[in-house]
């Protein structure tokens, strides 16, 4: 039963992480309708920016998240207007391969900056909390808490806001929405920077808890694309919802089936998903 | 009038691929040049599926390493001879690729690049994880080179060119006549509208397979010939920086053109000798060169180059000002056959 509690601890945790990339994910493919397969390494540069302003920098961990989110916001916004913006008109097929040549450069990139070597971002939350009689970690309970605010505070700003609005307005209609006045750039750019800012959050989260390395961000990456797809792409909820099933499988299946398992479990999701229905599950009409 | 002018190019290269090691002591340029054909079979199997049907799939390095693991397999742990593990290999991959095809091809556009994706993440993984049967990530050592066939050996590294470069104009010529068949045009009209092609009457969902399965095919064909050439393997073969490789070279090239591939591939592993020692950081530069290339040359060097060929024997045919290039149409005229329409865009 303890197993059981902290394996579920473990994959509410995961999930949390799991939701906050997906969420940037389908933001972006509901927004410009690009699959952004340089997602996983926005993701992983957000990780080594935390660590670097924390450990280099001697910042502290809060300080070094935010650092990593206003970084990574930048990033994101820089690569819509240089790489994004300028195929807006191309096939789709440009953009993705786009996508991957600047996946594959941000990889580069960092193994150039910060070395091929594993590194670990010690937490200063490392202790244990007692919740329930049972011992949980706190750097996990963080993760949980944080992400589950983000994820509150996203939905409010996409549902309260004239700017969420105008946000969820060009997701349906880019060139209605360029008719009654909202200015589509601008929404773009910010679509692409919350997207990238909240791949650095999960990044930051749970950077103390899994090693940080160049190429950190593939699995990741697929895995998101699996959950919008399970959730349906461009859902917010989907991915949220998506994000924390996928985890809760992953973790409890790798606990209770095998631990190789658990690698699998989301390709065989995505096999089994697409084969059965080849547009996702929740599919909203186009 | 420009047919001739394109076969005797065709020719000058063949010609001058012929010569090459009469002209080079260097057998590391030799080797360098031989990986280039290999790749190029490779490449021009995916723009098959890219360049002429539009489909991204990422999956194509996977078959490239299912090609060579299973050739590199054969003649490894079987014995058996390059002359029957070569056609075996390309059968497996084509069986694979077809069964793949089948469920992945239930997918459209995005959904289909995401799906191809992962199916090149668990082949990787899998080369990578089972040690018994691949190595591991160890790999595969001493898969041997070709083995004599009749009264040819190919122990000698200019044997090998001929070997490789013979398969390549086999898989050129294939190409070539795929595309002028009435399967290549119906791969165009799939590319350029998909619900137009089903409306015309094209089996679009046999016709995708068809070409998905062509696609894998050639990439297990090359990575067939790769594995005894290289001599061991690895699961790097079929991985992310592979793929990323072909795309560039395709792109840099010209997907749907005939000499995009092969140009492509020759020009930038040429040029890519020079950053070797810098391997992990080609892609500082490869990276960005892929991003660019498509924003400001979606058609590749094969388009520039027919662009302004256009533009020459237009100038020939219809002097005056109607030829000046100022107006827009030339940038028109030079799209419909290289690029698919940009009306798809913007929903």
């Amino acid at each position: 039963m303890t197993l059981f509690f902290q394996q579920l601890v473990n994959g509410i945790a995961l999930g949390s992480i799991y939701g906050l990339v997906a969420l940037g994910l389908t933001l972006v493919y509901g927004v410009l309708k690009i699959p952004n397969f340089a997602h996983g390494a926005l993701y992983m540069v957000g990780a080594y920016i935390t660590f670097v302003a924390a450990v280099v920098y001697g910042m502290g961990y809060i300080g070094a998240i935010a650092v990593a989110v206003i970084v990574l916001a930048g990033i994101g916004v820089a690569l819509e207007r240089v790489v994004f913006n300028p195929l807006r008109h191309a096939p789709r097929l440009h953009s993705m391969i786009a996508a991957l040549g600047v996946l594959l450069f941000l990889e580069a990139g960092a193994q150039l900056a910060w070395g091929a070597e594993f590194r670990r971002l010690p937490s200063p939350f490392s202790g244990t909390v007692v919740l329930f009689g049972l011992p949980v970690a706190t750097q996990r309970l963080l993760v949980i808490v944080a992400a589950v605010a983000v994820m509150i505070g996203l939905s409010l700003f996409l549902k309260r806001t004239t700017t969420g609005a105008a946000i969820e307005a060009m997701a349906q209609d880019r060139a209605g929405a360029l008719l009654v006045g909202i200015d589509t750039r601008k929404i773009a750019m910010l679509t692409f920077a919350i997207s990238a800012a909240l791949a650095a959050f999960a990044a930051a989260l749970v950077a103390p808890l899994n090693l940080i390395s160049p190429t950190m961000g593939e699995a990741v990456n697929l895995k998101a694309f699996v959950i919008i797809i399970l959730g349906g792409m461009g859902s917010i909820p989907g991915a949220v919802v998506g994000g924390y099933l996928l985890a809760l499988v992953e973790v409890l299946g790798g606990t209770y089936i095998s631990s190789s398992f658990s690698q699998l479990i989301a390709f065989a999701v995505l096999v089994v998903v697409l084969a059965f229905r080849p547009t996702g599950l929740f599919t909203r009409g186009v | 009038m420009r047919v001739p002018t394109t076969r005797i190019l065709w020719l000058a290269a063949l010609l001058a691929a012929l010569a090459f090691p009469f002209l080079t002591d260097n057998l590391y340029f030799l080797s360098i040049v031989i990986t280039a054909f290999i790749t190029a079979i490779a490449v021009y199997g995916l723009n098959v599926l890219v360049g002429e049907t539009g489909q991204l799939s990422l999956a194509h390095a996977g078959f490239f390493g299912i090609g060579a693991y299973t050739a590199g397999i054969l003649a490894v742990r079987f014995d058996l001879s390059f002359w029957l593990a070569l056609p075996t290999a390309v059968a497996v991959t084509a069986f694979l690729g077809f069964l793949v095809g089948m469920v992945a091809l239930r997918t459209r556009g995005d959904y289909f690049a995401i799906f191809t994706l992962g199916v090149g993440v668990v082949i990787t993984g899998i080369l990578d994880l089972w040690e018994g049967v691949t190595g591991g990530t160890d790999g595969l050592i001493g898969v041997p080179p070709p083995t004599r066939i009749g009264p040819l050996t190919f122990e000698s590294l200019e044997a090998q060119y001929y070997l490789y470069l013979f398969c390549l104009a086999l898989t050129i010529l294939a190409v070539r006549n795929l595309s002028r068949s009435l399967v290549g045009r119906t791969l165009l009209a799939i590319r350029n509208d998909e619900h137009l092609a089903e409306a015309i009457g094209i089996n679009v969902g046999r016709t995708k397979r068809l070409s998905f399965t062509i696609s894998t095919s050639l990439a297990g064909f090359a990575g067939a010939l790769y594995a005894p050439f290289l001599g061991y393997l690895g699961p790097s073969v079929s991985g992310l920086v592979m793929m990323f490789n072909m795309l560039l070279y395709l792109m840099i090239g010209g997907a749907a053109s005939l000499a995009g591939p092969l140009v492509g591939t020759l020009l930038l592993m040429a040029a890519t000798q020079g950053l070797l020692a810098f391997e992990e950081y080609q892609l500082l530069i490869l990276g960005p060169l892929l991003v660019l290339s498509i924003i400001f040359a979606p058609t590749g060097i094969a388009g520039l180059v027919n662009r302004i060929g256009q533009r020459l024997s237009d100038r020939k045919t219809k002097p005056g000002p109607s030829a000046a290039p100022s107006s827009p149409s030339p940038k028109n005229r030079a799209r419909p056959s290289h690029a698919p329409p940009h009306a798809e865009a913007g929903n």
